[in-house]
């Protein structure tokens, strides 16, 4: 019997060992060693991040009884995933500390889910991909409720955890169907099974449809978001910061990758879904973020928009549609981190707040953290020059050309009406009366983060075609392995 | 009487988890229940995967089973772990009451 090639899954050992060791650090220092403990899981985060670049395959390659992939795609959204899990262990640390809940089980629990989303990334079964999920799953609900003493947290924990344990009970489901009326589970299989031509039966459909279900659960799209508003806002602020980047990326490519890899032959089926779901995302996540005060649910709304944006791209069925949303993603996780990055600096007498209208006036007390805050609103709205036009411009470019001219037009209108209450905020900000000032600015972590965010934000123009060739790679991994 | 064959525990399953979901949406009285509608879904998940593996003569449904029953009871521990920190929080586990937030 041969032994697997474990080279390839190194990334994920090297971080499943590391997150036995820092628990092991945090559990034998004892008090106090929740700053050492996330000083190190960044590290680990980044590190692991680098080996994925470097052992990055030319070709697709199947390891583990097929059960695994290792590939360009993969790389690109591991990156994505241990970088923005860095940033939001690193917008924490000051946060916890201040808001006495810096256990040393936080960072290590960033870490695991981190784990489970590269696992979930990698997979190339539906075995693997539940693993993975479940892995990353356990650690973001207790992550949502790791404030045990607040009420709000513990309420977003427990409606995150029964709305995300019946997704996965659905996913499940469908993942019985799959297997029960195709004969595999494996996505090399399940992707040869259905390029056959055969009509596709009954069951197998209705299995893909419990499984686009519990995936779109995951990446909170409209009808399944209804966790996200209460969950974004209950959370603690760098708990919330956190999933809206890195299990978003991951969901995301999880998603695509399942319906491009496996399912490529039921694309026909699976787009109409993507449609309705996009279009329906779009609208809401643009209505009903007008009537929003908090802005952490404010954010809430926004993602489910971003998410209905990005999965034009997927419903345009072509190679520049995923590539523009891989790229979609990037940028947003970008402008997500950089405005939580403000976020977390909003306090006011050594509290946080978190209504809208505390950023009143911000331009006059704090001129560098308004500008920021300008750039990622501006930068969300579509407004060129910004990073956030770019990522939009893909993926209508892509519907135009696959002939989805009414999902572009749809797509248009909504990011007009979500425009309004972006620039609400820059103009409370820059054209509204200051009450009463917000607290100097809080370390220099968060204003690291907001000014990197920012710049990358600002400057994207010149080097898309950094962003944008990666992505190309990854979707050719994708679509021809 | 016919023989008991693939159709009857598909049709098992399906009426399984059909209940696990209308347990979820319709109950209005208790958190408990709704852990009790989540492990009736699983339990139709695994007499699933168990039937088809045995329909299909193939073993990666047997195995799948095992994986989702020990991932259950993690996932059984950490809601009842959420669980108890909310009763300590607001002192009752009526779904009515898990309204702070409006959503």
């Amino acid at each position: 019997m041969d032994l697997p090639n474990l080279e390839y899954a190194a990334p994920e050992i090297f971080v499943a060992i590391a997150s036995m060791v820092l628990l092991m650090i945090g559990v034998f220092r004892g008090e106090g060693s929740s700053r050492p403990v996330a000083w190190l899981s960044m590290a680990v985060l980044i590190v692991a991040a680098v080996i994925t670049a470097l052992i990055t395959p030319a070709e697709t390659k199947y390891e583990f009884a097929n059960l695994f992939v290792s590939s360009s795609f993969t790389t690109f959204l591991k990156v994505g995933v241990l970088l923005a899990a860095a940033v939001g262990i690193m917008m924490s640390v000051g946060y916890n500390e201040r808001e006495a809940i810096d256990r040393f089980e936080y960072p290590v629990l960033i870490v695991l889910a981190a784990l489970g989303m590269m696992v979930m990334v990698s997979a190339n079964d539906l075995l693997s991909l539940y693993v993975g999920l479940e892995l990353q799953s356990l650690a973001l609900y207790v992550v949502a409720a790791i404030r045990r003493d607040s009420l709000k947290s513990s309420e977003a924990g427990l409606k995150y955890f029964v709305l995300g344990a019946l997704a996965s009970g659905m996913l499940l489901y469908g993942a019985s169907m799959v297997y029960g009326f195709s004969g595999s589970t494996n996505f090399t299989n399940l992707a040869a099974f259905l390029a056959e031509g055969a009509t596709p039966s009954v069951g197998l459909i209705v299995g893909l449809v419990f499984v686009i279900v519990g995936l779109a659960f995951k990446i909170s799209a409209v009808p399944f978001h209804m966790w996200t508003p209460d969950v974004y806002e209950g959370a603690p602020t760098p708990v919330t910061a956190f999933f809206a980047a890195a299990p978003k990326l991951a969901a995301m490519g999880l998603f695509m990758s399942v319906l491009v890899g496996p399912f490529g032959g039921l694309a026909a089926q699976w787009s109409q879904v993507v449609i309705v779901v996009s279009v329906t995302s779009m609208v809401l996540g643009a209505f009903a973020a007008i009537a929003q005060t908090n802005i952490k649910r404010l954010m809430a709304y926004s993602s489910i928009g971003h998410v209905g944006y990005a999965l034009v791209g997927l419903a345009s069925g072509t190679k520049d549609g995923y590539s523009a949303v891989l790229v979609y993603m990037a940028i947003y996780i970008v402008m997500t981190l950089g405005t939580f990055a403000v976020i977390l600096a909003m306090r006011r007498n050594g509290s946080m707040v978190e209504d809208i209208s505390d950023l009143t006036g911000l331009s006059k007390n704090n001129p560098v953290m308004a500008a920021m805050m300008l750039i990622f609103m501006f930068s969300m709205a579509g407004i060129p020059p910004l990073a956030g036009f770019y990522a939009k411009l893909y993926v209508f470019l892509a519907a135009v050309d696959a002939g989805l001219y009414f999902l572009a037009v749809i797509g248009m209108l909504a990011s007009v009406l979500g425009a309004y209450y972006y620039i609400r905020i820059v103009k409370l900000m820059y054209f509204d009366e200051p009450e009463e000032a917000l607290d100097p600015h809080p370390g220099r972590d968060l204003g690291l983060v907001q000014f990197v965010a920012g710049m990358a934000t600002l400057l994207f123009f010149l080097v898309p075609g950094v962003l944008v060739g990666a992505a190309d790679k990854a979707v050719f991994s994708l679509a021809s392995g | 009487m016919s023989e008991i064959g693939l159709a009857h525990y598909l049709t098992v399953a399906a009426i399984l988890f059909t209940i696990g979901i209308f347990g979820i949406f319709l109950n209005r009285k208790n958190v408990i229940i709704i852990l009790m509608s989540i492990e009736l879904i699983l339990l139709a998940v695994n007499i699933n995967l168990i039937a088809f593996s045995w329909a299909l003569e193939d073993l990666v449904g047997q195995i799948f089973a095992m994986f989702v029953l020990t991932v259950a009871a993690a996932e059984a521990a950490i809601g009842l772990a959420i669980l108890v920190i909310y009763f300590r929080n607001r002192g009752s586990i009526a779904v009515e009451d898990v309204n702070v937030m409006k959503g």
